[in-house]
């Protein structure tokens, strides 16, 4: 059984080669992350075939590219973002939304326009111009005359860069959803760690047009020695659900895998299947558990691995909650004092942790 | 007003330019939307060799259009070959003529709108599943028609415009290859003033009509965007 999205393909780009061989789950969102200029969005086009590059591409078992084989884009089944999405100006949005729907054989599985429509909140703005349009409203369309190709996979390069902090948080929730309710693979690029932690369910870094490390979220995240260096936003990024609210302190309690802790209630109901987010300078260790303290999230640990950061005073240690990872920057100073070493149990003290989404 | 020579110099004028305007319109568009598009090393020659018209006397165009079409030339001998004779002094010779020196005023407006489009609109015309002919009559056409509208015009005017070409492969036959402006040199040769007069005010009004024309279709494009 080969994979489902299966990349391996090479090009000299200005300053680099670009060279990757990726094998990408099925459904959900990988998201391409890395630094500007690190051939990420080059490797979406590679795949769209918008840039032709040597190697070997097969999606859902069909192959569009080996060797001398090429397909050229028009007839390759996906859907595309570009960054900046422009639509075309000489249409309206209704046009603009057809043109690409009516060059696809409508098969009895496609997705309904209308549940499209709706899943993007565009209703009412079909026989509008392109120019009368925000970033935000156009970069919806966008995704919507995607989703009509009833697509094999989703590339998206940056769809929220060019837009300002508003329009992202007005988008997100729509990116989210799709995230949800999509049964087929997405490659997302970005290089906004944001957006990387919110949406990705598979994680590939790249620099230098290298694959740098890959693998799902959590464990890519919960790299001590990750190879994408976050600094002070250094974290883990678990999925978990709400299974109790406290309406009186406004407070919530996450469970995943058996543990639970508590947050900030963020309104979310009871059930509510959330992504929430902890941060290694909110994480600290201590030997014993402390009995009067203000935090209330005191998980027993058990240390796995020490690693340096890019402050020579600054540890991240990298300790297991059972079997889920978390990171915590502790200073060089307590380790030594604590004397923490690989295998050792101690507490972790989380002060906050951050649903996001 | 103009005598019966002077108005078969007018129609044969208007219909020289309105044939060489629509076989320029195909050959040009299809030139333009290749260098528009290619990496190709033949890009800087065929563009040159294109642009030539514009910067060489239309007697050099002519010179060799007429020694290349004639008995002796390889395209003479050719369209001879073909059955249809030599082109020299009739009227398909000043259609071909006028093919080559009117080119870069079709070519290179349609080519500068297709290159400002940009490539983004054809890239996404691409994902979105139109292949590159169904991308040039559904992207490119809607949203370059100013450059063709550009393009017909100034091809048009430039063919009423010429002179020189005309002169050295077409010569100077009543009916078959005496356009306008060969018909003025003739009454000025003549001394006939008043009848070049007629001519050339026609002349001078038409081509101010022309790029009056160009220049307000340009500036509403340019509010519309």
């Amino acid at each position: 059984m080969g994979a489902f999205v299966s990349i391996d393909l090479k090009t000299r780009l200005q300053s680099f080669e670009l060279a990757v061989n990726l094998q990408l789950p099925a459904k959900g969102v990988t998201v391409l992350f890395g630094p500007s200029g690190c051939g990420k969005t080059t490797l979406l086009r590679c795949v769209a075939g918008l840039h032709r590059a040597e190697g070997k591409l097969e999606i859902n078992h069909t192959v569009w590219q080996q060797g001398e084989h090429f397909v050229p884009v028009h007839q390759r089944n996906l859907g595309y973002i570009f960054q900046e999405s422009q639509l075309f100006p000489h249409l309206d949005v209704n046009g603009n939304l057809q043109y690409g729907q009516k060059r696809v054989p409508q098969k009895k599985n496609s997705i309904q326009p209308q549940q499209v429509l709706k899943l993007l909140d565009i209703e009412n703005l079909l026989d509008r111009k392109p120019s009368q349009l925000s970033g935000g409203e156009k970069q919806r369309v966008a995704i919507a005359q995607a989703l009509l190709l009833n697509p094999k996979i989703l590339l998206m390069d940056e769809p929220l860069s060019a837009l300002d902090d508003a329009r992202k948080r007005e988008i997100m929730p729509y990116l989210e959803r799709l995230r949800d309710e999509l049964e087929i693979p997405v490659l997302y690029v970005t290089h906004s760690v944001d957006e990387m932690m919110r949406l990705a369910d598979y994680l590939v870094i790249m620099d230098k047009g290298k694959v740098v490390a890959k693998g799902n979220l959590g464990e890519v995240l919960s790299r001590s020695d990750s190879p994408v260096n976050l600094g002070e936003e250094s974290g883990v990024v678990i999925d978990g659900e709400i299974i109790e609210r406290d309406l009186e302190w406004h407070l919530a309690r996450l469970s995943f895998r058996g543990i639970s802790i508590w947050a900030r209630d963020m309104g979310f109901d009871v059930g509510s299947k959330i992504r929430f987010r902890v941060l290694a300078r909110d994480v600290s260790l201590s030997q014993y558990a402390p009995t009067h303290s203000s935090i209330m999230n005191m998980l027993p640990v058990v240390v796995d691995e020490i690693s340096s950061t890019e402050h020579k005073g600054i540890r991240l240690a990298r300790v297991m909650i059972k079997d889920t990872p978390i990171l915590a920057r502790i200073t060089a100073r307590s380790i030594h004092q604590l004397d923490l070493k690989k295998g050792m149990q101690a507490f972790a003290q989380v002060k906050s942790v951050a649903i996001i989404e | 007003m103009f005598s019966a020579a002077d108005w078969d110099a007018i129609t044969l004028t208007l219909k020289l330019a309105s044939v060489v305007t629509v076989l320029l319109l195909l050959i040009g568009t299809p030139l333009a939307w290749w260098l528009s598009q290619t990496r190709s090393v033949w890009k800087g020659p065929v563009s040159a060799l294109v642009a030539m018209p514009i910067v060489l006397p239309p007697t050099v165009i002519g010179f060799y259009l007429l020694i290349m079409l004639g008995p002796k030339g390889p395209l003479g001998q050719l369209t001879h070959a073909l059955g249809l004779g030599y082109l020299p002094f009739t009227f398909s010779g000043l259609v071909v003529a006028s093919l080559f020196y009117s080119l870069p005023f079709v070519v290179q407006p349609i080519q500068n709108a297709i290159e400002s489009i940009g490539k983004r609109p054809l890239e996404m015309a691409a994902v979105l599943r139109a292949s590159p002919l169904d991308t040039f009559f559904s992207v490119v056409l809607p949203m370059a028609w100013p450059g063709f509208i550009t393009a017909s015009v100034l091809g048009f005017a430039h063919t009423v415009g010429e002179f020189g070409v005309v002169l050295m492969i077409g010569g100077n036959i009543p009916g078959v290859t005496q356009v306008i402006s060969v018909q003025i040199y003739d009454h000025v040769e003549a001394l006939d003033y008043s009848s070049a007069h007629q001519l050339s005010l026609l002349m001078l009004g038409f081509s101010f009509v022309v790029l009056l024309l160009l220049y307000s279709l340009r500036s509403m494009n340019r509010t519309s965007h």
